[in-house]
């Protein structure tokens, strides 16, 4: 089969492989209707996550039909079209009985090694790096799925693939990064980052309740994209200081809840920028906070940060003290992606949202390096890029 | 899941470095600071960093190392005592929580027969009888190194414990516990284990065997047995695609076949020589 392979820092081919195989008895091999690239793929092509090898399959967002499943499957047949959350959970341990299913005891192979370095293991990921299982990814032709009966969501034939296909991610990691908002009516939300986990953070704040929502970035189609979902933009470059400003919104309070969507690969601009930028380059932090630094600057007295953004290691010059003498509430971690697939496929049949609002471009898988490329470097105004293999 | 490790308790002053490795320890260690001082530079900083602790094992008979890995290679025995003598050998502790009730995990410890199903260096365990099991380890190069052992402590949904019954290749000493977890959480299972392999070749085979990576070696263990009664099957990745497999050393799984069989000869025949505005019979 055609597969999408990692060789290094901004080196993705797409090769033929093996055909996948059923590994475990909960296994069912899928073949591959739709998948995307996400905003943490690039972290992998960007070389931020160790444990890559020269040859990994990549992608977690993905979608198709059961073509073979295992003699321990019992919720699936051949033919049934389903989309997989990106977390691998195994339904059994006592994680997945509290619906924390991202920090499953049982389904990463690796997590020795993730034990000797964040101390515990969370859940196995699709396509994202030994640390995390080393589960080959669903950027290919087909792939295997364990835990098939846990994780898979059987889609209703009248929803196109584009509907549920972020259903595996960037969806529920947008609506948890809301709900860990704790919004309340009236509540103003300013969501830092307007990438696609930044939009559906967006949308789902509205969902959830809030009054106003301030979307901050500085891609102007990437604001374009946020005002059409209700927010109102504010183009961080263009600022001289940007909490000031968010104050100034806010009647001089603050967001009741701040949202870091952006992550470890935050951009700023002067003296913090060059900062986090030698200090990443040189290994001595392995994130650049810089969205979370001004989250908690900006959050008003007694509110919320919430972060859905990646980080993978230390980060520095936490101003921790800040968010101690406001009584913050920080919330953190991978999505449970479990939690919200049926709440959001009925969202989504309800018609609240139609999740395809986020495609960019849509491609051939064999465009893959292109893909990763033009995803990257925001050209060609690229936000969300779906792959047909 | 939660590990914890507790290495043989030894008071931190005590020697467990052998007399001749103490000497060459000191000769190496000594050559590499004084080199590393007369380098100077990033060369000789590094000769310094890795000399001085070398130095200080050779003086004082201490190695953290040796520490962490639970040996003690300055006690030297060549009797094979019945039990693992004290502070000689290997000796890890481990513990983990299995989200099962208690008789369910203590039922399947019990059944020795069990063991090899997570304890990877284990090829078979036989139960002779209630008390007395036989078990079959794998050693490198495709050999076994086999031991009788027997249960020498047991509390129905408490502890097992089982020592080797005159070994000459190993004396092996386990124990288990089982405890129930607070709030319904299932099981902690806390381990000990002890190994300390006697002399002459077959001796330091079994040194190869359990001394490589103990503790990981007993956490995996741990992992695979949890995997066991949690989901009924470890999972794992070994055999999947990637792109440093040749797709044509493996062979093309029924899914894919099916779909790329090739057409019927007659019918490839009939799309090729029927014009499109006359389409064949079967249409």
């Amino acid at each position: 089969m055609k597969a999408v392979c990692w060789h290094g820092t901004g080196d993705v081919r797409v090769e033929r492989v093996p055909d996948p195989t059923i590994l475990n008895d909960g296994d069912v091999i899928l073949q591959v209707t739709s998948t995307a690239i996400c905003g943490s793929d690039l972290h992998l092509y960007n070389g931020y996550i160790p444990t890559m090898q020269a040859g990994d399959i990549l992608g977690h967002e993905f979608m198709g039909i059961v073509v073979e499943k295992g003699p321990g499957v019992r919720n699936l047949e051949i033919g049934d079209r389903v989309a997989i959350p990106f977390n691998i959970a195994c339904g059994s341990c006592y994680f997945c009985e509290h619906e924390l299913w991202s920090l499953c005891d049982n389904s990463n192979p690796n997590a020795g090694m993730a034990e000797a370095m964040y101390g515990q293991s969370s859940s196995g990921f699709f396509g994202y790096s030994h640390l995390f299982g080393g589960f080959a990814g669903g950027q290919a032709e087909y792939v295997r799925v364990p835990f098939a009966d846990v994780g898979a969501l059987k889609i209703p034939p009248e929803l196109r693939d584009d509907q549920v296909l972020f259903l595996t991610d960037i969806f529920p990691t947008g609506y948890m990064a809301a709900e860990n908002a704790e919004i309340r009516p009236g509540d103003v939300v300013a969501v830092w980052g307007c990438g696609p986990v930044g939009q559906f953070t967006i949308r789902s704040a509205f969902m959830l309740g809030a009054e106003r929502v301030i979307a901050i970035d500085r891609v102007p189609e990437r604001l374009r994209m946020a005002e059409d979902g209700g927010a109102e933009a504010v183009n961080y470059e263009h600022e001289d200081d940007l909490i000031q400003t968010l104050k100034d919104m806010t009647g001089g309070r603050g967001p009741d809840a701040c949202i870091d969507a952006v992550g470890l690969e935050a951009h700023a601009g002067g003296l913090p920028g060059l900062y986090d930028r030698v200090k990443q380059a040189t290994r001595m932090e392995t994130g650049r906070p810089h969205a979370t630094r001004q989250a908690i600057q900006a959050c008003r007295k007694g509110g919320v940060v919430s972060i859905p953004g990646v980080f993978g290691g230390f980060v520095d010059k936490f101003p921790l003290g800040i968010a101690f003498s406001k009584g913050l509430k920080l919330k953190m971690g991978q999505t449970h992606v479990h939690r919200y697939l049926r709440p959001l496929l009925e969202r989504v049949q309800r018609g609240d949202i139609d999740p395809s609002f986020v495609i960019t471009h849509r491609l051939k898988l064999e465009d893959a390096p292109k893909a990763y490329k033009i995803f990257r470097d925001k050209k060609d105004n690229c936000i969300k890029v779906v792959l047909s293999p | 899941m939660q590990h914890e490790n507790r290495q043989q308790q030894e008071s931190s002053g005590s020697i467990n470095v052998a007399r001749n490795e103490r000497l060459l320890s000191l000769a190496t260690g000594a050559a590499m600071a004084v080199g590393g001082v007369a380098k100077r530079g990033w060369a000789g900083a590094g000769l310094l960093l890795v000399g001085a602790p070398m130095l200080l094992r050779g003086i004082t008979g201490r190695s953290y190392l040796y520490k962490r890995l639970g040996k003690n290679r300055a006690v030297v025995s060549d009797t094979a005592a019945v039990s693992v003598p004290h502070g000689q050998g290997i000796r890890v502790e481990k513990v983990t929580t299995i989200n099962r009730p208690v008789s369910e995990v203590y039922a399947f410890w019990r059944n020795f027969g069990n063991l090899p199903r997570f304890m990877n260096n284990l090829e078979r365990v036989d139960m002779i009888d209630q008390r007395r099991s036989h078990w079959v380890a794998k050693a490198p190069a495709n050999q076994t190194v086999e031991w009788d052992a027997e249960i020498v402590n047991e509390i129905e949904n408490e502890v097992i414990g089982w020592r080797t019954l005159n070994s000459k290749l190993v004396e092996h000493a386990g124990s288990v516990q089982f405890k129930s977890a607070p709030g319904g959480r299932g099981t902690e299972v806390r381990v000990v284990m002890e190994y300390a392999p006697l002399g002459g070749a077959a001796g330091s085979l079994v040194a190869r065997l359990f001394g490589t990576a103990p503790e990981q070696q007993v956490d995996e263990d741990l992992r695979r047995l949890k995997q066991i009664l949690e989901t009924g099957d470890p999972i794992t990745v070994e055999g999947q695609p990637s792109g440093r497999a040749k797709p044509e050393d493996h062979p093309t799984p029924s899914y894919v076949r099916a779909e790329e069989a090739p057409k019927d000869v007659v019918q490839q025949a009939s799309e090729e020589s029927f014009p499109a505005s006359d389409p064949p019979a079967y249409y």
